[in-house]
Parts: C-alpha cells; sequence; structure tokens
C-alpha cells in the first residue's frame, strides 16, 4: 500500500512532465498534421539551456533558490522557443504543399541534427548536478516503508499546473488562440478569412518548445542527470501519452502523460526496470492499432 | 442483380442514408441522382466496400446464378470476386505511372496469378509474358474505346481533365466488371466530351456490363438511363423510367421545392 | 543589397540567441561538480558563417526563378541520362577494385556495399511502396542475431545460415507487418520506429539467449565451396588447396565479392519485380491506395509482400555483417543506423536504384576518404589542424547527414536521381517527370 502510494506520486510527477511534452506534439498535428519528430530533441535543448543558465547564474552569484529557477525558467523557455521558431522556419515552412512524408523525413533529420550538435558542442559525457530544491516530507510510514513526498517533486507538479493553465488561458481566451483553433478546424479557410497562417504556425511551435523546455528545466531537477539522448526516448514516449490521449486534444495530451508517467512508474516498480520503454513502446504500438483516436480524440471519416 | 435492401448509414447522430431499398437490373443503365447532400455518395461507398453500412443487405448476382452479400465483403474482393467496379467523384489515377501501366494495375489479380506469387516469374518460371501480353491487348481494347491508343506511354497526370475521366473508366472496366459504378462521371466535362461520355458508357453496356451512376446533370442522366432511383435527405422518393421520375411531383418538390420543405422544418422545431 | 545584409543581420542575431549558450558556454565536469568554459572564437565563427551563408542564399535568390527551376530540371535531365554509363563504370570499378590490393580500400568498400544492399532492401519498402519503416535496423538485427545463433547453436555453416536468416527476418517482417500496415504513413513511421527500438532492448536484456550487451563472439566465418581461409594453410584452406600463402587479405576479398554478390542479388530481384504485377502493386499503392482497393488490390497483403521482401534482403545483409565482424552486440542496431540507411535511400532519390548506390558511395565511402586524405595531409605536413578535423569527422557524421536529410527535403524532395522508367511501354519508354511521381500518401 505504501509502496504503490510511492509509485503514484512518482508517476504523477513524471506524467506532468511527458504531458508537457505531449503538449507541443498535439498543438502541431492538430494545425498541420505532422509528427514533429524534432520535438523531443527540443526538449533535450531546454534541458541543457536550463543546465547552462543554473551554472551560469551560481557563477555570478545568484544564491536565492527561487530566483534563479525563475530566471532559468525564463532563460530557457525564451531560448527554446527561438530553437522551436528557427526549426520551423528552415524545416518546415518550405515544405508545405510537398509530398505528405516529406515533412516527416525533414523533422527526423532535425532531430538527428539536434541531436549531434549538441553532442559536438556540449560533449558526450552524461551532465550531473546537485539537487537544487533538496528534503521534502514524510506522507507516510507503514511496514517499514516511507513514502516520501519532495519537495521537487511539489515543485514540479505545481509549476506544471501554473504553466498549463497559463496556456490553457492563452488557447481559450486569447485572438492568438482563437487563431489556433480556427487552423486547427481548416487551414485553407483560416487564411481565406484572413488570419495569418504562417505567424500562427510559427507561435504553436515557439509556444511547444518553451513548455517542452519547462519540461527540460524538470527533467534536470528531478533526475539531476542529462545527456544529448535523452530527447529520443521521451519525445517517443511523449508522442505515445499525445496518441493514447487522442492527438490534436489538449487535455488529451495532459492526461496521456499522466497514463503513460504512471505506467512507466507501475512497471519498473512491479515488473521489471530493464523492459520499461519496452512497455511504452509497446503501448504506442497498440494505441496506435486499437485506440487510433485516443481517449479524448475524434473519429475521423476516410473521405473517398 | 443488384438488390439493396434496408440500407441505413448512421455518422454519429446523422442518418446519412435510412432504409433505403432499390434494385438495378441487368444489362441497364441505373441512375441515382437526388439534390446535394442527398446521400447519393454514401450509397455508392457502401456497395463498393469503402464504408460498412449500418443495417440492409446488398446482394449482387452474377449471371451464373452466384450471390455475393457486398454489405459483408471486404474492400478488395467487391472489386476481384464480385466484380463491381467503380470510378471516384476526385479522379483517382496513378498520376506519376503510364496510361498503360493504369490499366495493367487494373489487371494485378489476373497477372498476379500467372507470376506463381512473384516469385516464379522473378526466375523467370512462369506464363508471366503470355499473361502480360493478353493483359496488354485487353488495355489496348480499352484504350481505342477511349481513343486514348496514342498516349498510352504517357504519364496519366498529363493528360487533360476529360481523357483523365476517360481513363479512370478504361481503368475500372479492365477489372472486367459485372457492376461499374460511376461517381458523377460528367462532372467538369464541356459539352461535347460529355456527349462522348454518353456514347462510352452506352458502348458499355453494349458489352454486357451493367451501369450504376451518380449524377448531377440531368441532361445526361435522362438521354441515357433506363431507370431512375431519386434520393433526398437519404431516403428514396421515387423510383422509375425516366419519364415517370420526370412526372412525378415529389421529385420537383425536392428539386425545386427545397424552400418550402426548410421552412416546414422551420416550422416543427 | 540593403535589404539582403539586414536579413543576414537578422539571422546572425537569432543563431547568436541559438549557439551563444550552446556553443559558447560549454558545461565541463570538475572535482568538484559542473563548470562553464566559454568558447568565443567558435561562437563567432559559427555566428559568421550563419551571417554570410544567409547573405549568400539572400543574394543569390535574388535571381530569377525560374531559371533556377530550369536549370534544376536540365540537371536533373543529365543526371538521368549519364545514369545509363554510370552504372556500368560503377560496376566495373567495383569487380576491379579487389585488383588494387589495398586492404583499406578493399575493407571500406565492403562497408560502402553493405548500405548500398540495405539501401536497395529499404528502397523497395519506402522507395516503391511509399511505406516509411523507420525500423529497418530491426531486420538487419534479426538476420545478424539468427546466423549467429544457428552457427553458434547447430553448428551450421554460413551458407546454409543465410537463407534461413533471410527467411527469418521476412517472417518477423510479416509478423510485424501484419497489425501495423492498417496504419496511415506516419502512424506506421512511429510504430516501425517503436518496433526497431523493442527488438533492440530485448536483444540488450535477454542475456541468456543474446549474450545481453557483450554480444556475440567468435561467429563462424563463411567458407568458399567448403574451403576456409584460416591461416594454418592445411588441406581444408583455400591456402592450402590453391597451394598459395595464407593472408588475411583473401579473406577480405573473398567478403566483398559475398556482399558485392549479395548486393547485385537485391538490385537484380527489385528491378525483376519493378516490371512485374507485384511491383507494379507496389508503385500503384505508393500513388494512391484507395484506387488500388477500388480495382480489387488486397492492399494489406500487397504491403506486407514489400515490407517482408524489404526485410529478406535486411536479413541476408545482417547475415553478412555477423560473418564479417565475427562480433555483434546490441550497439550495431540502433536507431542511428535506420536513420543512416533511411538518409541514403531518401538523398538518392526514393525508387531510384542507381541514385541509392550513389549516395551510399559519397556517404559512407566520401566521408570515409575525406577522414583518410585528412589525416594524411596532417601526416604530411606536420599539421595539427587537419589532424584535429580528420578526429573529430566521425562526431560530426551524424550531425552531416541530419542536415543533409533536411537540405534535400528543402531543396530537391525527389533526391539526386529523381524520374521514373515506365515498367511497360507499348512504344518506346519515357521518361516521367519527377513532380508527377507521387512518393506516398503518408
Amino acid at each position: 500500500m505504501a509502496y504503490a502510494l510511492q509509485q503514484l506520486i512518482n508517476g504523477v510527477t513524471l506524467g506532468m512532465i511527458y504531458g508537457l511534452i505531449a503538449v507541443g506534439y498535439t498543438m502541431v498535428y492538430g494545425i498541420i498534421g505532422m509528427i514533429n519528430f524534432a520535438h523531443g530533441d527540443i526538449f533535450m535543448v531546454g534541458a541543457f539551456l536550463s543546465l547552462i543558465a543554473l551554472l551560469g547564474l551560481s557563477i555570478l552569484g545568484i544564491t536565492s533558490v527561487p530566483l534563479a529557477l525563475a530566471l532559468t525558467l525564463v532563460f530557457a523557455a525564451g531560448l527554446a522557443a527561438l530553437y522551436g521558431w528557427t526549426v520551423e522556419r528552415v524545416a518546415y515552412r518550405p515544405l508545405r504543399g510537398s509530398f505528405r512524408l516529406a515533412p516527416l523525413i525533414s523533422a527526423i533529420g532535425m532531430s538527428i541534427t539536434l541531436q549531434n550538435f549538441v553532442q559536438v558542442s556540449q560533449g558526450a559525457r552524461v551532465k550531473p548536478i546537485e539537487a537544487v530544491i533538496p528534503g521534502g516530507i514524510q506522507v507516510m510510514h507503514q511496514d517499514g516503508f516511507a513514502v516520501q513526498l519532495s519537495w521537487m517533486q511539489i515543485a514540479i507538479v505545481v509549476t506544471t499546473l501554473i504553466v498549463l493553465g497559463i496556456f490553457t488561458w492563452l488557447v481559450t481566451r486569447t485572438p492568438l488562440g482563437r487563431s489556433m483553433r480556427a487552423c486547427e478546424q481548416d487551414l485553407k479557410m483560416a487564411s481565406l478569412l484572413g488570419i495569418d497562417t504562417d505567424k500562427t504556425i510559427s507561435l504553436t511551435f515557439v509556444i511547444g518548445a518553451a513548455l517542452a523546455a519547462v519540461a527540460g528545466l524538470m527533467f534536470l531537477l528531478y533526475y539531476g542527470v542529462i545527456d544529448f539522448y535523452i530527447g529520443f526516448i521521451a519525445g517517443v514516449k511523449a508522442f505515445t501519452a499525445a496518441v493514447l490521449g487522442g492527438i490534436g486534444s489538449l487535455p488529451g495530451a495532459v492526461l496521456g502523460g499522466l497514463l503513460i508517467g504512471l505506467i512507466e512508474v507501475f512497471w519498473s516498480a512491479y515488473f521489471s526496470v530493464e523492459y520499461k520503454d519496452v512497455a511504452a513502446f509497446s503501448i504506442l504500438a497498440i494505441a496506435l492499432i486499437f485506440l487510433p483516436t485516443g481517449i479524448l480524440g475524434r473519429a475521423e471519416v476516410e473521405k473517398v | 442483380m443488384l438488390e439493396v435492401r434496408g440500407l441505413t448509414m448512421r455518422f454519429g447522430g446523422l442518418k446519412a442514408v435510412d432504409s433505403l431499398s432499390f434494385a438495378a437490373q441487368r444489362g441497364e443503365i441505373t441512375a441515382v441522382i437526388g439534390p446535394n447532400g442527398a446521400g447519393k455518395t454514401t450509397v455508392f461507398n457502401c456497395i463498393t466496400g469503402f464504408y460498412r453500412p449500418t443495417e440492409g443487405s446488398i446482394v449482387l448476382t452474377h449471371p451464373d446464378g452466384t450471390t455475393f452479400p457486398l454489405q459483408r465483403m471486404p474492400g478488395h474482393r467487391i472489386a476481384s470476386a464480385a466484380k463491381v467496379a467503380r470510378t471516384f467523384q476526385n479522379i483517382r489515377l496513378f498520376a506519376g505511372m503510364t496510361v498503360l501501366e493504369n490499366l495493367l494495375v487494373a489487371q494485378h489479380n489476373r497477372l498476379m496469378a500467372a507470376t506463381g506469387f512473384g516469385v516464379l516469374a522473378v526466375l523467370g518460371l512462369s506464363r508471366y509474358p503470355k499473361a502480360e501480353r493478353v493483359a496488354i491487348d485487353l488495355a489496348r481494347h480499352w484504350l481505342d474505346a477511349i481513343g486514348l491508343i496514342a498516349r498510352a506511354d504517357d504519364p496519366a497526370g498529363a493528360l487533360p481533365y476529360g481523357a483523365q475521366r476517360r481513363l479512370e473508366i478504361a481503368r475500372a472496366m479492365c477489372i472486367e466488371p459485372e457492376l461499374l459504378c460511376l461517381d458523377e462521371p460528367a462532372a467538369g466535362l464541356n459539352p461535347r466530351e460529355s456527349e462522348e461520355l454518353n456514347q462510352l458508357l452506352l458502348k458499355i453496356r453494349g458489352e454486357g456490363c451493367s451501369l450504376l451512376l451518380i449524377e448531377h446533370d440531368m441532361g445526361v442522366v435522362m438521354k441515357i438511363s433506363d431507370h431512375i432511383v431519386v434520393l433526398d435527405h437519404g431516403k428514396k422518393i421515387s423510383d422509375g423510367t425516366p419519364q415517370e421520375v420526370r412526372a412525378d411531383p415529389a421529385v420537383i418538390a425536392a428539386y425545386l421545392g427545397e424552400g418550402e420543405e426548410d421552412e416546414e422544418v422551420e416550422a416543427e422545431a | 543589397m540593403k535589404a539582403a545584409l539586414r536579413d543576414a543581420f537578422l539571422s546572425a542575431a537569432v543563431a547568436l540567441g541559438l549557439f551563444g549558450p550552446m556553443v559558447g558556454l560549454v558545461t565541463t565536469p570538475t572535482d568538484h561538480g559542473l563548470t562553464l568554459d566559454p568558447r568565443p572564437i567558435a561562437t563567432a565563427v559559427v555566428v559568421a558563417l550563419v551571417f554570410f551563408g544567409r547573405l549568400l542564399v539572400v543574394s543569390r535568390r535574388a535571381r530569377s526563378r525560374q531559371e533556377v527551376v530550369g536549370r534544376n530540371r536540365a540537371l536533373a535531365e543529365a543526371l538521368t541520362r549519364a545514369g545509363r554509363f554510370v552504372a556500368p563504370a560503377l560496376l566495373v570499378v567495383a569487380i576491379a577494385l579487389p585488383f588494387t590490393g589495398s586492404r583499406y580500400y578493399v575493407d571500406l568498400a565492403t562497408l560502402v556495399l553493405t548500405y548500398v544492399m540495405l539501401g536497395w532492401g529499404l528502397n523497395i519498402v519506402v522507395g516503391l511502396a511509399g511505406l516509411l519503416d523507420l525500423g529497418y535496423v530491426a531486420f538487419y538485427a534479426v538476420g545478424a542475431y539468427s546466423y549467429a545463433l544457428l552457427a553458434q547453436t547447430f553448428d551450421l555453416g554460413f551458407w546454409t545460415c543465410l537463407p534461413l536468416a533471410g527467411i527469418l527476418a521476412a517472417l518477423w517482417g510479416v509478423i510485424l507487418g501484419f497489425p501495423v500496415l492498417r496504419l496511415r504513413g506516419d502512424y506506421l513511421a512511429i510504430v516501425t520506429l517503436a518496433f526497431g527500438e523493442i527488438i533492440r532492448v530485448v536483444i540488450t536484456n535477454w542475456v541468456s539467449l543474446t549474450g545481453g550487451p557483450n554480444g556475440i563472439v567468435g561467429i563462424p566465418r563463411p567458407t568458399l565451396f567448403g574451403l576456409s581461409f584460416s591461416m594454418d594453410g592445411g588441406p581444408g584452406t583455400v591456402a592450402g588447396f590453391f597451394g598459395i600463402e595464407p593472408a588475411t587479405i583473401q579473406r577480405v576479398i573473398f567478403l566483398y565479392y559475398v556482399i558485392l554478390a549479395l548486393a547485385l542479388l537485391t538490385n537484380w530481384v527489385s528491378l525483376r519485380l519493378r516490371r512485374q504485377p507485384l511491383g507494379r502493386a507496389w508503385e500503384a499503392l505508393r500513388e494512391d491506395e484507395v484506387a488500388c482497393r477500388s480495382l480489387g488490390i488486397n492492399v494489406t497483403n500487397t504491403k506486407l509482400t514489400a515490407f517482408a521482401t524489404g526485410a529478406l534482403f535486411g536479413g541476408f545483409a545482417g547475415a553478412f555483417f555477423a560473418t564479417r565482424q565475427a562480433f555483434i552486440s546490441p550497439e550495431s542496431f540502433t536507431f542511428i543506423e535506420s536513420a543512416t540507411v533511411l538518409a541514403i535511400v531518401v538523398l538518392g532519390g526514393l525508387g531510384s536504384q542507381l541514385g541509392v548506390a550513389l549516395a551510399a558511395v559519397v556517404m559512407i565511402g566520401g566521408l570515409e576518404l575525406l577522414r583518410g586524405l585528412l589525416s594524411w595531409l596532417a601526416d604530411q605536413m606536420g599539421s595539427d589542424l587537419f589532424a584535429g578535423i580528420a578526429g573529430e569527422l566521425p562526431l560530426y557524421r551524424m550531425l552531416i547527414f541530419g542536415l543533409a536529410l533536411v537540405v534535400m527535403m528543402v531543396l530537391r524532395p525527389r533526391g539526386l536521381v529523381s524520374g521514373r522508367t515506365p515498367s511497360v511501354a507499348l512504344g518506346a519508354r519515357k521518361e516521367i517527370a519527377a513532380e508527377l511521381v507521387a512518393q506516398g500518401r503518408g
């Protein structure tokens, strides 16, 4: 019981991170119907930017943890957004109107590029940091097993909820959000009605990348170690989350993220840690084959 | 030969086709007409296996008496076993392949059987060369019929629109169908092309193939159809010869009196 | 010019944002945690490159678009025409190569040919049938492990195991393909990627069967009609039989001809199949799946045959890889391998046999030769700069691959050699312009 509760706490924390990345996948898919394969690597770049910012701030002598974290968040999200914008501008925008697999192949190229760029520029070795927010509280104690809820986990869940709150407000209450939803319904019609679709698509990538960078910071704080390869696995898992929740659906992405986080943690705890990625990949395959519309997605009728 | 009974198709809460029944006779051209959104293409997609009907049966009978329950057959079997061919409202040719290749792809199943599952033909040990010659002869026959023999080696995507429409029909004929279903074959054609199309369709009927067509253009329909089924809001409102249908007040109301009906609906609501 | 300058400055500003922290501030481990190491010169170089690169692109764009399009088309036609002479020339070079007697070149050519074969195998799936398979390495791995395990467990020879390895890989293709081939193109890509990773993780963790991360060592070498290439020169060996001095180069050359034959077999089968109903149905599937269904083609089975045929050749290549290396481990079968092969197919031009071969030669052989040239220059001139670049080149290889994929999609999405030759004709065969050929609905 206590053991399961601990897994639940860990699963929700991890799920929040996956959910944040999944939102980026689902937004882009909703609007231009492509799998932004490089999104996982934007997350990885976000994690590296966070690492650089944290180190830089400590060198500059900023010791207040909340201030340092806030500055890091802004720095990483801002620059990752620039990465998202550039990737769209360079690799995807020129391909609109090309054959359908072209953007996907270009995205795979971008993913490989980003991964190897970070490997070349920052080195292939893993980057460990000390815990930024140590400690936590003991929730309960049972049969010699203590359930820990660390401050870090609380911080991750709270930050994610705040960021998602802002994001929801952006999508549902602002003109930008309205344009985004219009583009999602019908890109051509939206552009005929005077919406600057290029700008809207750019902003979608910018927002998605910023969210992924927040996830990158969370990942760095939670695990305390990153390398250039984390984007690949985390990206596939977040994509699985987006599919599971129903691709195109924003609440679905968060829900899917939570599910994947919980499944991964419980699988590792009760079955085998070695095969935890197999679990995630299998769920992806099974979800795509048997539940292609996901939990909250809309069914598509094939037009002939 | 084609018997549709109680066909119903629901998309979510919407009933696109509502317990429709009609029959098409062998050797005839049967037309399904109706205003926009009447459910014509949906009926077609049910018959040709692209949609699975919610309820009802669609039975095709071959001259030898074999019957095929189309509503439960997989899409490709409807073409290969039941011999129902179709064309599409927005032309679907293999644009990057030549005209001749398009017609050979249509004969895939017969040619494939001659290759010994592909393995023997790779090794050069099969009756494939002979089968290919037969297939090319059939293709040549239909290319003659649609007047495209000179362009056999050009890519299909490079043909003018009207020729693409004819090619799509020729390609469907290459599966040697019992029933040919045409989805708005005259759409976008000029009067001369439209007339050529009529001749082609009559020729196809002359060769013993029955036709089922969806059409908007009343001119085409009245001129060549033997039998017309009129749909409106997913229901059959008339069924008979062109003369009977033309005189049917329900048809006139559906085509001309759309406004009235809408007002009624609003009044009821 | 002023607009071009402004554009270039903006790009440089963006580049500064992108590369300033990532290139300019390196996280370096010290005794007490990480620290930041500034690298201003590298950053300045990268930003300057972006600035001048952008300036060049913008000023060139001023020229008429028409002119550029026309030139591209002329280039494509010239390439296609040249193809008729290039292919036989390449074949002659490939056959004659071992007579140079240089182990370095033969080894390199063997590597290149392995990728040519993988590229041709994947070309059946991606280029002809239009199915994007991101997990092709899975079949390569199945082939390699099948051979290694069959040879070691049942003491079978290479030539017995080779077909078995291919068939097992094809069988996996069918098993994996059956549920997933109904999926839309981009979903299919992701699921195949997932399968590729699943197979790798299973190989890594199933220690009792596969040796786990340590892999399998001592995989038997192939024989020439029962004669082995061992160094003792006894009667059962090639050297003993022909009465020559045993030397490693004999085995190296033999392996080279084995992979050359296997690659040519792949090419021959793909070309034969293209002329036949099956290959034509694959291409039709790439053009329009819905139309295929309406013509009575069993879409799932046809896709499955493409998948299985691709897997078969992947399996052959895997078995060859295992026997050549005599050692395999999961590290050789990562997603990077799939991506490399896909890059070769895409760069070469989806569906073009010659293009794939050229792309493999340039991307695998070219970079390797460049490295060789740089280190040779470094030796001759005693220059540290060249030695440094040569040493770092493998690191940059995947970076170049990734960028090449993007650049190709943007500039020449149809690949180096585009256009398509009809499989059958009443009169003379005419080349079909690439613009008309679909590349899979995706």
